[in-house]
């Protein structure tokens, strides 16, 4: 018997095993951000194995612009009682009060996302703190290992949220995932200097240089509004799918949602993914990544 | 050295690569099961935790439905943790939804409360002398169980492993630990070493 086993993590707390255990069940699944009940019904019926709730979908965020907080909770309150599927919802990043609200609100999971304004430069929430589970963005593995250090029980990559362009996911996926493997070929020698240069915890550094594999459940988010997308950050490492804008922007969102569920399991599949995209009309306009000026990305927003 | 049974894991959402991870360190081999045609040559099927709603919609959409049915009919032995425990359920409520009734008992979706409500426990079961750790994740209840249902074993007074037959039910999430008495418990029930109600176990 190991001290631990892979992403199911029992080298922490209690506390910290039931938060990654509702993280593993979401695995396979896609995840959809919704704005209000009648949404997340349509992502249920769909197939989604769990909702987002928040108060605009990231490209609206975009195009609208002003500060983005937390949804109110009396559409999340809705949105609770209206599906039996797991309910998440998105606080800025280091706006404990927030998380705090959305704890007494009882929601499963707390995003600590770059899509809302942050409400502190410096810190993210010590999730340690709160007995409801949190998933965060992460671009590189030092980042990730920084989220799961303050208690983070699932990372995702961030893309470009409301961008409708998947390359900005899968860098971040083949960034974290390469960084991962070449861990395994180090020295423990050679472990220190990379915990340093990563800015992340020694220890959470060897125990990647062992297992290859975060201790946390790794999806991907920002930027997948396709069969396809879904398709290939799979195949690239996701263990699971957070599709942002990509449904409810699209021409057809039943159909959408129920295409990327089936792709999502069966990614390994093409003909199903074949079979999946063809149902669909038109997806999300998308945009060029190269077309966003700096200012006005997501991913840069925490560290 | 005997044959090992076949075992397939449903591959479609949830933690199916625990229940393999769980597996392998019991030396087992499995297959991941998402089409009827996976099914080929399985002899015991697990059910893993995950999305019971996300899950059943694949089912139906695979005819896997109809599969796992005709599995259990020839004889195949089910263990169902969590979602798959609501899965095999006859009756659902909770809201109530359609499955596979394959096991003579009503559960009750989401029954402990939400996430926060999720928690691990220790808990004595019939299987051996030690308790057992028990992860309990957005857990159902089983609020009635038929007559040929037979309780392993309890925890705050509610059955929370089940056995009908070849057909093995938890609550919980034996797969989230390293304890391995559940899986291995289920592997004889395969195996056709634990025909009837029998407690004691027979160590190979």
């Amino acid at each position: 018997m190991t001290a631990t086993q892979g992403s199911n993590g029992s080298y922490l707390n209690d506390a910290w095993r039931v938060k990654v255990g509702l993280a593993e069940m979401l695995k396979g699944g896609v995840i959809m951000d919704v704005t209000n009940a009648e949404q997340a019904r349509i992502a249920e019926d769909a197939g989604a194995c769990a909702v987002m709730a928040l108060e605009r979908v990231p490209s609206d965020i975009r195009k609208e612009g002003g500060v983005a907080r937390m949804a109110a909770p009396k559409i999340i309150r809705e949105i609770m009682d209206t599906v039996s599927i797991p309910v998440m919802a998105k606080v800025r990043i280091g706006h404990f009060a927030e998380a705090a609200v959305l704890e007494a609100l009882e929601v499963d999971f707390i995003d600590e996302s770059e899509v809302l304004t942050p409400a502190d430069e410096e810190n993210h929430v010590w999730k340690h703190d709160f007995k409801v589970p949190f998933v965060c963005g992460a671009r590189n593995l030092g980042e990730a290992l920084r989220r799961i250090a303050e208690g983070a029980a699932m990372i995702r990559t961030k893309g470009e949220a409301g961008s409708g362009n998947v390359v900005e996911a899968v860098r971040h996926m083949r960034t974290i995932t390469g960084e991962m493997r070449r861990l395994t070929t180090l020295r423990g020698d050679e472990l220190m200097h990379v915990a340093k240069e990563m800015g992340a915890p020694l220890d959470l550094v060897r125990e990647i240089a062992r297992t290859g594999k975060l201790p946390v459940p790794n999806f991907s988010a920002g930027g997948i509004a396709t069969p396809a997308d879904a398709a290939l950050v799979r195949h690239l490492g996701a263990e699971s799918v957070f599709v942002g804008s990509g449904i409810f922007k699209s021409s057809d969102p039943e159909a959408r949602a129920k295409a990327i569920v089936k792709a999502t399991t069966h990614y390994q599949d093409a003909k199903v993914v074949l079979e999946a995209s063809e149902v669909l009309g038109e997806a999300m306009k998308g945009l060029d990544i190269r077309q966003i000026e700096e200012k006005d990305l997501l991913q840069t927003r925490g560290w | 050295m005997e044959k090992l049974p076949k075992v397939g894991i449903l591959a479609v959402q949830g933690d199916f690569e625990a229940h393999a991870a769980t597996l392998a360190r019991l030396g087992v081999e499995h297959v991941f099961v998402r089409t009827p045609r996976d099914l080929e040559g399985v002899d015991a099927m697990i059910l893993p935790g995950g999305e019971s709603t996300t899950q059943w919609k694949f089912l139906v959409e695979e005819g896997l439905d109809r599969s796992l049915r005709e599995f259990a009919a020839r004889g195949g032995a089910i263990f169902g943790t969590c979602a798959g425990a609501i899965l095999l359920a006859r009756e659902v409520h909770h809201p109530d939804q359609a499955s596979l009734g394959l096991a003579d008992i009503t559960v009750i979706r989401n029954a402990y409360g939400r996430q926060l409500a999720s928690e691990v426990r220790s808990g004595l079961t019939s299987l051996s002398p030690e308790p057992i750790e028990m992860v309990f994740i957005r857990a159902p209840i089983i609020d009635r169980m038929g007559p040929n249902v037979e309780v392993l074993a309890t925890s705050q007074g509610q059955p929370v492993l089940v056995r009908q037959g070849r057909t093995l039910i938890a609550t919980f999430h034996p797969e989230l630990t390293s304890d391995t008495t559940v899986h291995e418990y289920f592997l004889r029930i395969a195996s056709g070493k634990l025909d009837s109600a029998d407690k004691v176990l027979a160590r190979d």
